[in-house]
């Protein structure tokens, strides 16, 4: 199997990027083209490569336009963009399977409701369901890790239940701590940083999701596998005290 | 032994060419605004062009050397001084121990670059010094200079060795200076090269009209993740949704209000809203000099265009890199 060529469209994202659309909305088969691809150029570095970062659909390759240009693979001297471009088809040309992609289990402890979720109440009362019942949604499904933005090691994941899908709230917070969870339309979200937010927050974990001074700096990769496991209190200090990574 | 900070100033933080290969777990680039002036100031002094070095912004920053260093300083005119005496630009620069360096108040650009023979001996964080402010890593324990903090430089390369000792032996400075013009422009008004975003098509003929044609300002919104502009407003043809994907330094987004946003060295690693533009790397230091208040014209060129007007750059950097060995044997 390959990815189909006529399935992928280029374009370039200013003069040192270049953006590869694999698809149209939020789906995992595209996700899985977007890792695949992604996978191919970490073990397949060009002479200029930077880095690549995955989106749902897109996948965006940053290069430096002078070193492809005076690279050996641009005998004839044509602009970085289309030596890039050729590259990706090279790529593309080969052929495609999802089986080798690993995907990894996170399970992320969470402590629902109280001081840690002050908003599981309005997102219960916002579905006429109890607050347990909004526990036992969020932390019996699968959510898929498609991209990792907006802040480090945050993640844009999808799989969540459409029965407690709540809109933000109106007037954002202006410190949302470390470890929150939320939710915000569809979304749902962990909270590396502290930051302002709209998000209704409905947990806190007592995991780190960026680790700087790890390599890789995140707990999570795009394609990541998550399962929301309810905690007390308790154990909440407990591994807050030891921050083992629970894998 | 070091350099001391006596005043921070505005925002002076420490910074390299940027933290790459690590976007995908949405950790940002950063790096100097003004990647061209950082670069020609590691070269004055014998580093290696992407060493850390101190970006000071528009005033006030005032250092303490406790020992002899090699500097330059690039950029924008701050009206930089050393002990009162207006201290030359754009040249290798000896200070000596016990001398007062400091940065005044922004004449031409906003953004100075002082770098330091043998760089600024912090701990690098994912393979960079860049100060990354929001998530508190690289630079100065991941802040901006803060009143007393100490630093040392490392040591110095053979050619930042010799320009040391030359400079011992004369007057702390050369007479010659390297010619910015074709790498820098400090100009409040400025034409400013753009290609077309991905969204470009998206947007009323109209709006795209304006957006090439009538001045747009930079407003008292402009810091390090971003520039927020005013002008004429700008439409999309229909609002559409559109997902989250890579964005990178120059991208042009433009939010419901039409107002266009310029992301910045800062910026996150993804962003959602329509992108009309892209200004042209080599056309980025020139932007990032720009403040508040200053007027951007944007001129649509070809992705080729771009591209030969950066390798056109870099060639130029590299005659200058060279040029700087040449001069050693001169002054012999």
């Amino acid at each position: 199997m390959t990815i189909l060529q006529e399935d992928v469209q280029m374009r370039p994202l200013g003069d040192a990027a270049l953006v590869i659309q694999l698809g149209n909305g939020i789906d995992e088969e595209i996700h899985k083209k977007v890792k695949y691809m992604m996978n191919l150029f970490e073990k397949h570095p060009f002479e200029g490569y930077i880095e690549t970062v995955p989106a749902y659909n897109s996948l965006t390759v940053y290069y430096n336009p002078v070193e492809v240009y005076f690279s050996n693979r641009n005998t004839k001297k044509e602009i970085p963009y289309a030596v890039v471009q050729r590259i990706v088809q090279e790529l593309l040309s080969k052929s495609y399977s999802t089986q080798s992609i690993k995907e990894r289990v996170v399970k992320i402890p969470v402590v629902y409701g109280d001081d840690m979720g002050p908003d599981l109440e309005y997102v219960a009362a916002y579905h006429g369901l109890t607050p347990s019942e909004v526990i036992q949604i969020h932390s019996s499904a699968d959510y898929l890790v498609y991209m990792i933005g907006f802040a480090p090691g945050f993640p844009f994941m999808g799989g969540m239940d459409n029965r407690i899908a709540t809109p933000r709230k109106d007037t954002p917070r202006l410190k949302i701590p470390t470890g929150s969870v939320g939710i915000a339309g569809a979304q749902t979200g962990i909270y590396p940083l502290e930051t302002p937010g709209g998000w209704q927050i409905i947990g806190r974990t007592p995991l780190r999701l960026f680790l700087p001074e790890q390599s890789p700096p995140s707990l999570l990769q795009p394609g990541d596998r998550i399962r929301f496991t309810p905690i007390s209190v308790e154990e909440y200090q407990n591994i807050w005290e030891v921050r083992s990574t629970w894998e | 032994m070091g350099v001391k900070v006596l005043q921070p100033g505005l925002l002076a933080t420490i910074q390299d060419i940027g933290r790459h290969g690590v976007q995908k777990f949405g950790v940002i680039v950063g790096g100097a605004m003004d990647s061209i002036s950082l670069r020609i100031a590691n070269l004055l002094v014998g580093n290696l062009h992407d060493e850390g070095a101190l970006e000071v912004t528009l005033f006030g920053t005032s250092l303490f050397f406790e020992s002899d260093e090699l500097i330059a300083i690039t950029g924008g005119n701050l009206q930089p001084t050393i002990d009162g005496k207006e201290a030359p630009m754009w040249r290798p620069l000896l200070v000596q121990k016990g001398s007062i360096l400091k940065f005044h108040a922004a004449v031409s650009g906003c953004r100075a670059y002082v770098s330091f023979s043998g760089g600024i001996q912090v701990p690098t964080v994912m393979k960079s010094k860049s100060t990354y402010l929001r998530a508190a890593i690289g630079g100065f324990e991941g802040r901006q200079l803060q009143k007393n903090d100490l630093f040392e430089c490392g040591k110095r390369t053979e050619l930042g060795d010799e320009l040391f000792q030359q400079l011992k032996n004369e007057e702390n400075y050369f007479s010659w200076s390297v010619n910015y013009t074709s790498f820098v422009k400090f100009t409040k008004t400025k034409t400013i090269r753009m290609i077309q975003g991905s969204e470009y098509t998206r947007f009323t003929e109209e709006s795209l009209l304006k957006l090439l044609t009538t001045p747009y300002m930079i407003t008292t919104h402009a810091d390090r993740m971003g520039y927020r502009l005013e002008g004429e407003e700008i439409q999309l043809k229909e609002p559409f949704e559109l997902l989250s994907e890579g964005v990178t330094y120059g991208t042009i987004q433009v939010p419901s209000n039409g107002q266009p946003i310029i992301l910045m060295a800062d910026r996150q690693t993804t962003g959602g809203y329509p992108k009309i533009g892209q200004i042209i790397s080599a056309d980025l230091p020139s932007l990032a000099q720009m403040q508040a208040t200053d007027i951007v014209h944007f001129q649509e060129v070809t992705l080729e265009e771009a591209q030969m007007a950066l390798i056109q750059q870099e060639k130029e950097l590299n005659a200058l890199a060279f040029g700087l060995h040449i001069k050693r044997f001169q002054h012999q």
